[in-house]
């Protein structure tokens, strides 16, 4: 057994700016800027959090539910793995663990009324409520109609399950089906096109499968290219999987 | 609330806001050698700890969890279309992404920075005597109170601060080729050359040049070229990353009041800045004629006492105008009468394009910067005779390849299923050969569009939020119709597989992303009941405060406002700083 040093990657640089930094870089306190820059080196500013390994917000039953309408969202063929391969549920878990699903960053007070289509989504509840309501009004569906859990339908029947919430045939209570669903698609959306660093997008499958070349720095050498395809190996924010060493994995 | 308010220190001026307007304002201050303090609402953004080369690039963090944007738990504004409806709060940003912390919007801007043209310095009497009373009697549109003579320096003391890149189609009135032939004269060219366009662009200028259009670089505040700004300022030279709009730079290649004004002005004496503070209200003398300072709450819940003997307004134009309200200046705006100066003469931008599809094109989309791109402008403004067409204005055409981070950026033909196997083909299928053509067009006054305080809705802090009440004049609609027509034809002449028409129709909706470009509501002009400042930006009513932003424009011609809104600040700070101090508290127009 050899003894070596461990490295510093890209993925534990930010990982470790994360647990460390996360106070101040919220900066969320009144400051006094007076004579001298307010810069300190390697202050970086990183990202929140992405998967840990373990589900934060889902229960297993949940879970398995977003896995497999991301499965028929996003199916697996020759173009990609599917969007539950890809690390959707786990993506959204994260989210839904976070400010994103408390809501604390949306203005939330009432009175609540229903408006205009122009005047936007006015329901009252924060989007970690919304996955848990509209998942167990699902499940209660589901349950009366088919007597199983969406997971246990067969794929032809998710997919009929999936279009009567799409266009608000099937209805569920209080969180309108349609509401529910166009939610769910813009967070496997996100979880399968965002950088792989939040827990979706495993393997870069969306942007391999695009052609996106993912989170480059300099594009200077390939602006003249004028219509050429380039083939641009992606790169994350966490790096490349060969560029991980034996330290990291 | 902590008790109290607690009384700071006097200081010369106080700024309200730190983006583009306020920090250029207290830089020029400062160097004059007053003594002044900034207060910002949101925290302290530094290229070197906020934006990492590798963490920047971020879409989810930045562009669709709106990181650098204003947070609605802060403050939002409520919504309607029109006066028998009820205002409903915005919970979370659609149509427009207010900014928050030093810079400001201008700091997730696009960086596509515009001169306007003389004639909408006098736009109202301009088109009154050319086309009489052809335009629509609904449209209430005003004279800015200046001219080009007093605006030309301001742009070129801005575009001197910003380094912006592009190339110049009029100096002294003679007109250059491969410039903007339909711009003001100009003093001189550019700081910076044009950035490079991308295959899109290029095409586009290319088959609008064979039809006779005259194309150029879009001005860029996203610099080709390394460049040291009049305050020392360093900037480096966009890598086309793609990840621009929505984000900061990480290279200190967009410009802003981050990169290009602050990180100077913190190091002076003379200045204080205090972020996390936001001002409740502009304290005023009995008789409500001179400012006296202003109170503000820091994120601790205290209460300051800010007093000061000039007081600068320089938040976003939703803020100002809101502030002016809550504070008493100037008379609420009364969309029955047409009387009031406050929350007049709101307008918007009204947001056009077309989307082509190919086979047989690689466009390479991730490449690219928010104002990287090819411009024609005959489709803008009263660069077209508009005789017998029914509407006056229109927009700027534009190719700007602004990147394609995919969570975002997924154009599929009209009718493709949003999900499943065939929604996954045209994904893949389309990813890279799709372009559009963006017109971005003109939004004129009319009566009922205003902006007034909510009388149901409350901030955080107890305050009323502001209402919106806008909806799109039918001028504005009838416009959009025919320079959507336009940017059609040289679609069509690019020869792609299919091409789809997204002219705006119908009301107002709060939810799409349309743009920031949200002007009016505190207006400058010559006559004191119809503006709320003369035209150094300084209030009638209260000749020791300036208020200085969006909020200036009496209506948005079809250009990016940003550029306007730096000179309108080099115009204020000039006017503090040679005329204002000469003779303090007096009005620098006779009223």
């Amino acid at each position: 057994m050899s003894l070596k040093p461990p490295l510093l990657t890209r993925r534990r640089l930010l990982a470790s700016a994360a647990a460390g930094l996360s106070l101040i870089s919220t900066g969320a306190y009144a400051r006094v800027l007076d004579g001298t820059a307010p810069w300190q080196p390697f202050a970086a500013n990183p990202p929140e959090q992405g998967w840990t390994g373990t589900w934060r917000f889902f229960n297993e039953a949940e879970a398995r539910t977003i896995g497999a309408m991301a499965d028929r969202m996003i199916p697996a063929d020759d173009l990609s793995v599917s969007g539950r391969e890809a690390g959707c549920a786990e993506f959204i878990d994260g989210q839904l663990a976070g400010s994103y699903g408390t809501g604390e960053k949306l203005y939330m007070q009432g009175p609540f009324k229903e408006g205009t289509p122009e005047q936007g989504d006015q329901l009252p509840w924060t989007m970690a409520e919304r996955y848990r309501m509209g998942l167990a009004s699902l499940s209660e569906y589901c349950r009366k109609t088919y007597s199983n859990e969406f997971a246990d339908l067969d794929g032809e029947t998710q997919d009929e399950v999936l279009s009567g919430l799409e266009t608000g045939d099937i209805a569920l209570s209080p969180i309108p089906s349609k509401t529910l669903f166009s939610d769910i698609l813009n967070n496997v959306m996100e979880g399968f096109f965002a950088d792989p660093l939040y827990g979706g997008n495993r393997d870069m499958a969306s942007w391999k499968m695009l052609g996106f070349p993912g989170a480059r720095y300099d594009y200077r050498p390939y602006l003249m290219k004028y219509n050429e395809k380039l083939d641009l190996e992606p790169v994350s924010m966490a790096g490349r999987a060969a560029w991980q060493t034996e330290a990291t994995q | 609330m902590t008790g109290p308010a607690k009384r700071l220190p006097h200081t010369d001026a106080v700024v309200i806001g730190l983006g583009w307007a306020g920090s250029i304002i207290a830089k020029e201050m400062v160097d004059a050698g007053l003594e002044v303090v900034g207060l910002e609402r949101g925290g302290w953004i530094e290229t070197g700890v906020d934006f990492n080369i590798n963490t920047a690039p971020d879409e989810l963090r930045y562009a669709r969890r709106q990181e650098l944007m204003l947070q609605t738990v802060q403050n939002t504004v409520t919504a309607r279309n029109n006066s028998a409806q009820e205002a409903l709060p915005m919970r979370k940003w659609g149509s427009f992404h207010p900014g928050n912390g030093t810079g400001g919007a201008g700091l997730h801007w696009a960086g596509i920075t515009w001169r306007f043209q003389p004639e909408e310095f006098r736009l109202a009497s301009y088109l009154s005597e050319k086309y009489g009373d052809e335009v629509d009697p609904n449209l209430t549109l005003q004279d800015w109170g200046t001219d080009w003579s007093e605006m030309e320096p301001a742009y070129d003391y801005f575009e001197r601060i910003a380094g912006v890149s592009g190339k110049a189609g009029n100096i002294n009135g003679e007109i250059l080729a491969g410039g903007n032939p339909f711009e003001g004269a100009r003093t001189r060219d550019y700081p910076t050359g044009p950035t490079i366009p991308t295959y899109a662009p290029k095409l586009f200028a290319q088959v609008a040049e064979d039809l006779g259009y005259k194309p150029f670089h879009t001005p860029s505040s996203i610099l080709s070229e390394a460049y040291t700004n009049i305050y020392g300022m360093q900037m480096g030279p966009c890598t086309y990353c793609g990840f621009c709009t929505n984000y900061g730079c990480a290279n200190l290649s967009k410009a802003s009041a981050i990169t290009c004004v602050l990180p100077a002005l913190v190091r002076q004496q003379g200045f204080t800045a205090r972020t996390r503070s936001e001002v409740l209200k502009i304290e005023t003398d009995s008789n409500g004629s001179k400012a006296t300072g202003v109170t503000f709450v820091d994120s601790d819940g205290q209460e300051w006492f800010q007093p000061a003997d000039i007081v600068v307004s320089a938040a976003f134009t939703f803020e100002n105008v809101r502030l002016m309200l809550l504070s008493g200046i100037g008379t609420p705006y009364d969309p029955a009468t047409g009387k009031g100066q406050t929350g007049r003469n709101y307008c918007y931008q009204t947001a056009n394009n077309v989307r082509l599809f190919f086979d047989d094109k690689e466009f390479n989309s991730f490449i690219g910067g928010g104002a990287i791109g090819m411009a024609i402008d005959e489709t803008n403004n009263d660069n077209f005779d508009h005789s017998g067409l029914g509407f006056v204005g229109g927009g700027s055409t534009r190719v700007g390849p602004i990147g394609a981070p995919p969570i975002g950026s997924r154009p599929v033909p009209e009718g493709t299923p949003k999900w499943g196997s065939k929604w996954k083909q045209a994904t893949t299928e389309n990813y890279n050969r799709s372009m559009s053509i963006g017109c971005e067009s003109s939004s004129y006054a009319q009566r009922g569009n205003y902006l007034s305080l909510d009388p149901n809705y409350k901030d955080r802090l107890g305050r009323p939020l502001l209402r919106v009440t806008f909806d799109f004049p039918e001028n504005d609609l009838r416009m959009s119709q025919y320079v959507t027509d336009k940017i059609e034809e040289i679609g069509r002449a690019m020869n792609p597989r299919s091409i789809e028409r997204n002219a705006m129709t119908g009301h107002w909706n709060t939810v799409p992303y349309q743009s920031s470009h949200v002007v009016g509501g505190f207006v400058m002009g010559a006559d004191p009941e119809t503006s709320g400042t003369n035209k150094y930006l300084q209030s009638w009513q209260v000749p020791n405060l300036f208020v200085v932003g969006a909020n200036a424009f009496p209506q948005n011609p079809g250009y990016n406002p940003t550029g306007t809104v730096g000179a309108l600040a080099v115009k204020a700070a000039w006017a503090i700083t040679r005329d204002y101090l000469k003779a303090p508290h007096q009005p620098l127009v006779q009223a």
